[in-house]
């Protein structure tokens, strides 16, 4: 057992340091919060320089143009980029870390070619459309229908919190193609060109008074057959695929950046009691990093993630708040202005979402408590007529 | 890297694991602490690990698994103290309170040494010159302490330096001892939960139950990665940040073992509160390991003083 990087880690992070030191100060300054199209044009020119110097796709396989980096140089990216406060993967968040990865999975030769460099170079920015008014925690229960006629999928539906909708090219989105047959087998995945006519976007308010998401209203939306990935009602299965991915290394930029936020709260704090707290914080944050590389460890050794990323997400999201809380303590007034010079009044709002997104804390202590410790499922609640399948 | 069990050191869980089952069933470890107990781990080779040319990193290993029998006895000691030369005295130890607080010696009648840990350095006491008070009702009914008004001086045995080493280890053999409390009562929660019926199911289908045991297992796996990065730095000092590993293992294993505990003892209901079921020993050991080494406060206070100010 060692927390030693291999030499050939090491060099990628000398390199890696050495490109961050030249780039970053040539980087334009980062757009206002609630500018979306400025946003897209900082975060897409960013992308293009990774690529441009080889970073781009950091974990994708070699194959489909990426880096394919190791899952030990993966933390040296994004430990690197993040001491480094590099820009976050922002609006390419989607595209690289779940529509490529699925595409990479589950997707034919021509839509692989027609998607992945474009991905990588920052030039087409893919939203999500999974989630619906009525389907979220229990995404399987989706609604939103596709009905084939000839060529096309017709699709109708509601679709909700589509991260990036407003600025997105394409979006990944799920249908239902067959309501008579229990809820997980009549899902399909889609890629949705986000110009098609029938395709209302309507941006929704966060608690930041701007946002990344988007209601998404679809009538009789003519989608190519061609754009469906994986078979027909296989969607739920080609999802899990692209879920898994996002609960293994998402979170580790996150944490990363936590950990700049400790530090630059520290010298802020007088208080005795609020400097022990932020001590036992520094402690989880060190040992949730430390379980991140054991994963990583597991990770290259079974080529998947083991049942420690969903509890780093758990755990990582629970601190991060109490992280967040602790700020407008340490800040008192000064954090009536959201504009706060360090960042934390809007971090904090911003961190609310954490144990909601991506699968809320309450789901990921479902999944562990059934499926690392094999507690028995909770029973769906009565006979729900036209509604087969288990909740959960 | 490779930050994870060896094969080598899965045999050595594996091994010990066994043994421990076979030789430590609760019914045994609920008789207390006595000599056979100890022999028999000087003949496993636990406390001459060190010694032996094991690492840090095995030693937490087994520690994890001498916890997750509640194994009792001044264990963690008789690692630091360890005298190839006598390798079967039974050897307890402390910390010198401040003068005038009683010192509260563990096992005290049936050690073969007392070693007392203070900024002068390690001194070695004779259990024999040390009288006080038996404590008739402990918190732990496993741990026996003597209440010691007076500590007496002993005989130095080692400089300053070797008694903050030993703080620092012991720190990290505590810790694996309480990630091992923390682990088992998760898998008695578990179990449990999936066994008792209430309102005609099993009580671990209902979410309010499942959550406490999710809970209990993540703070069981932080726990074990922030002990295990403090072992491997305690084997490889030179990645830097050996103190501030050591205090947030100590900190999160420490409250693990005590929360997991206060949560078992939830999930069993009114049975948690009985004498019968195992929990309550898990707890009380737990809330006596935060008093050694180094408090979960201390360590907090001591991971935010490696923060710049």
């Amino acid at each position: 057992m060692d927390l030693r990087y291999s030499d050939s880690d090491e060099a990628f992070r000398a390199e890696l340091r050495a490109w961050l030191a030249a780039e970053l100060p040539k980087l334009p300054a980062p757009p206002a919060r609630d500018d979306w199209t400025a946003r897209r044009g900082f975060d897409t020119d960013w992308q293009r320089r990774l690529f441009d110097a080889g970073y781009a796709g950091i974990s994708w396989p070699k194959e489909f143009g990426g880096r394919g980096a190791s899952p030990s140089e993966q933390l040296v990216f994004l430990e690197e980029t993040g001491r480094a406060r590099a820009p976050y993967v922002g609006v390419n968040f989607v595209g690289l870390l779940h529509a490529g990865p699925t595409i990479i999975a589950e997707g034919t030769e021509e839509q692989k070619a027609q998607h992945l460099p474009r991905i990588l170079r920052g030039e087409e920015v893919w939203c999500q459309a999974f989630s619906e008014p009525n389907a979220g925690s229990d995404l399987a229960s989706l609604r939103t229908r596709a009905v084939r006629d000839g060529d096309h999928y017709v699709v109708t539906g509601q679709k909700t919190w589509c991260s990036f909708g407003h600025i997105g090219d394409v979006g990944e989105l799920l249908v239902r193609t067959d309501p008579d047959v229990p809820k997980h087998k009549g899902i399909t995945w889609l890629m949705l060109p986000m110009d098609l006519p029938g395709i209302e976007i309507r941006p929704i308010e966060t608690v930041l008074g701007s946002s990344e998401f988007c209601e998404l209203f679809l009538d009789e939306v003519r989608v190519p057959i061609e754009n469906r990935v994986g078979a027909e009602n296989d969607g739920w299965r080609v999802t899990n695929v692209t879920l898994s991915f996002e609960r293994g290394t998402a979170f580790v930029s996150e944490l990363v950046d936590a950990m700049q936020l400790v530090e630059d709260l520290a010298p802020m704090i007088d208080d005795v009691g609020q400097r022990r707290e932020l001590g036992h914080i520094t402690a989880e944050l060190d040992a949730l990093w430390a379980l991140t590389q054991r994963n990583v460890t597991q990770a290259e050794r079974d080529g998947k993630m083991g049942p420690g990323a969903m509890m780093i997400k758990l755990g990582y999201t629970e601190a991060r708040q109490r992280l967040g809380e602790l700020s407008l303590r340490v800040l008192q007034r000064g954090s009536l202005d959201l504009g706060e010079p360090h960042g934390f009044v809007e971090e904090r709002l911003r961190t609310l979402a954490l144990t909601i997104a991506a699968g809320t804390s309450q789901i990921q202590r479902n999944i562990i408590g059934e499926r690392v410790l094999g507690l028995p499922k909770e029973p769906p609640a009565g006979a729900v007529v036209g509604a087969p399948g288990k909740a959960g | 890297m490779h930050f994870d069990l060896s094969d080598d050191q899965r045999d050595l869980r594996d091994g010990i694991r066994s043994l421990l089952a076979g030789a430590f069933p609760i019914a045994r470890v609920r008789g207390g602490f006595d000599r056979s107990m100890w022999d028999e781990l000087v003949e496993a080779g636990v406390f001459g690990l060190r010694a032996d040319g094991f690492t840090w990193a095995d030693a937490a290993v087994v520690f994890e698994e001498l916890g997750r029998v509640v194994a009792p006895g001044p264990l963690v000691w008789g690692l630091l103290a360890h005298d190839p030369t006598r390798p079967a005295r039974i050897v307890g130890g402390l910390e010198r309170p401040e003068a005038g607080t009683p010192a509260m010696v563990e096992y005290l009648s049936m050690l073969d040494a007392l070693v007392v840990v203070d900024a002068e350095g390690v001194s070695e006491v004779d259990p024999s010159t040390v009288t006080g008070d038996a404590i008739e009702w402990p918190l732990d009914p496993l741990t026996p302490v003597t209440r010691v008004a007076e500590l007496p001086a002993g005989t130095r045995t080692a400089r300053p330096a070797v008694a903050t080493e030993w703080l620092v280890q012991g720190a990290v053999l505590t810790s694996a001892y309480a990630v091992g409390m923390a682990d088992a009562c998760t898998v008695l929660s578990v179990a449990y939960a999936k066994e008792r019926e209430q309102f005609g199911r099993p009580i671990g289908s209902f979410q309010a139950v499942k959550h406490l045991c999710s809970d209990m297992a993540v703070r069981v796996e932080v726990a074990r990665a922030a002990t295990h990065a403090a072992a491997v730095h305690l084997d490889d000092p030179t990645l830097g940040g050996t103190e501030r590993a050591v205090s947030g293992a100590k900190l999160l294993a420490g409250e693990a073992a005590i929360v997991n505990g206060k949560s078992a003892t939830q999930v069993h209901g009114g049975m948690g509160f009985t004498w019968e079921v195992d929990v309550h020993l898990y707890l009380k050991r737990a809330w006596v390991l935060d008093t050694v080494f180094g408090s979960g406060d201390a360590h907090a206070d001591a991971v935010a003083a490696t923060l710049v100010r």
